[in-house]
């Protein structure tokens, strides 16, 4: 548990120290992910890991049981958010910026998945022609 | 010590933030799953209600409670390094939609961006909250960053990526299954770029694939769109 922990602090720690270090636009965290993610790979080489070695280990169990509770760290944000209410009502702005996050982010949903599919349509249907 | 001094004392400290906080999202976790996880019943939605009438009712500012909430807060960044888990374990799907994913993360990036700038803007806001709404799907901490660097106001633009966030997890489950949309890569890649941190936890909720792609959506978009944002912007709002 405690070993698991260290490993996903130390990941985010070499993540922001190259993201302040070398200026990256990626966030430290982030870094941390791909390095991770990296390190799975590289000891995979060398040492074969299979996907239960990877969930019984104690980061990935430190993971887990992190991400069980992912929906929780958003809480104290969440709540600061509440605060800022009484700005955007100043601007008489509080029904625009409603609008503007309501439709964007559905237009955006839309997008997103719309050529997620299209591509992997086009993808499918030109690997079906090729093995034809 | 009477009771009301005891009270006084206890609501300035950390500890019953925390404890607070947690309390508070157990009710909300227990209401949704009472009700099959519809999501409008979010359960950060109606966590943040709760503790908001609980700050304004004992007069508590943020800051007193954010001493004790921090440490929940502090979680986000190593939780970000944990998703490294998943998607090592579905690392082979991931590679086999990399293409797709690279298409989807162009456009949706791209959308994001200009039909919330462009809205807003029709709608008659101001410049400087175009440029805090602009980077409004990605990470709290990666848009604020955007929104200052560009001379937005990043607790606006904060409130409007937590906005933007459960406003997605709430969406998009009913409008992928309107839509008969079943992959469930598809669908989580979009709750994550569109809703960054909050649609994956939505994803993870609905399926395990689904938060994987949702993940690495989030991170991808966290790359892209500060680089997007100072290109665009200048065409919508000059």
């Amino acid at each position: 548990m405690i070993r698991g922990f260290f490993l996903l602090l130390l990941c985010q720690l070499v993540g922001e120290a190259l993201a302040r270090g070398l200026g990256l636009p990626a966030p430290g965290p982030v870094i941390g992910l791909a390095l991770l993610t990296i390190g799975f790979a590289v000891r995979n080489r060398w040492w074969q890991l299979t996907d239960e070695d990877v969930a019984t280990s104690d980061v990935g169990k430190a993971a887990t049981g992190l991400l069980g509770a992912l929906s929780l760290m958003f809480v104290p944000a969440g709540v600061g958010v509440v605060q800022y209410f009484g700005l955007l009502g100043e601007h008489g702005l509080a029904v625009a910026l409603a609008v503007a996050l309501v439709v964007s982010t559905v237009l955006t949903l839309l997008a997103t998945v719309g050529a997620f599919l299209l591509v992997k349509r086009l993808i499918g249907a030109r690997a079906a022609e090729e093995a034809a | 010590m009477n009771s009301f001094r005891l009270w006084v004392y206890l609501q300035t400290t950390p500890l019953f933030w925390l404890t607070a906080t947690l309390g508070a999202f157990l009710v909300a976790d227990a209401f949704a799953r009472l009700v099959g996880r519809n999501p409008i019943a979010n359960p950060v939605l109606i966590s943040v209600a709760l503790l908001a009438v609980l700050l304004r009712m004992s007069g508590t500012d943020y800051q007193t409670y954010f001493n004790g909430a921090q440490f929940v807060h502090f979680l986000l960044g190593p939780a970000t390094v944990a998703l490294a888990v998943p998607l090592y374990r579905n690392l082979a799907l991931v590679r086999r939609n990399l293409l797709p994913m690279l298409a989807a993360l162009g456009v949706g990036a791209f959308v994001a961006i200009v039909s919330s700038v462009a809205i807003a803007a029709a709608l008659g806001a101001p410049h400087v909250v175009l440029v805090s709404l602009a980077p409004k799907s990605v990470t709290a901490g990666v848009a604020m960053a955007v929104s200052e660097r560009l001379g937005g106001l990043p607790p606006l633009t904060a409130a409007l990526v937590i906005g933007t966030g459960i406003i997605g997890a709430i969406v998009v489950t009913p409008m992928m299954n309107a839509l008969r949309i079943r992959d469930y890569a598809a669908r989580g890649f979009a709750a994550g770029l569109a809703s960054h941190g909050i649609g994956t936890a939505r994803a993870f909720t609905v399926d395990p694939v689904a938060g994987v792609f949702a993940g690495v959506a989030m991170g991808l978009n966290a790359v892209v769109t500060p680089i997007m944002v100072p290109l665009i912007l200048p065409w919508l709002s000059p």
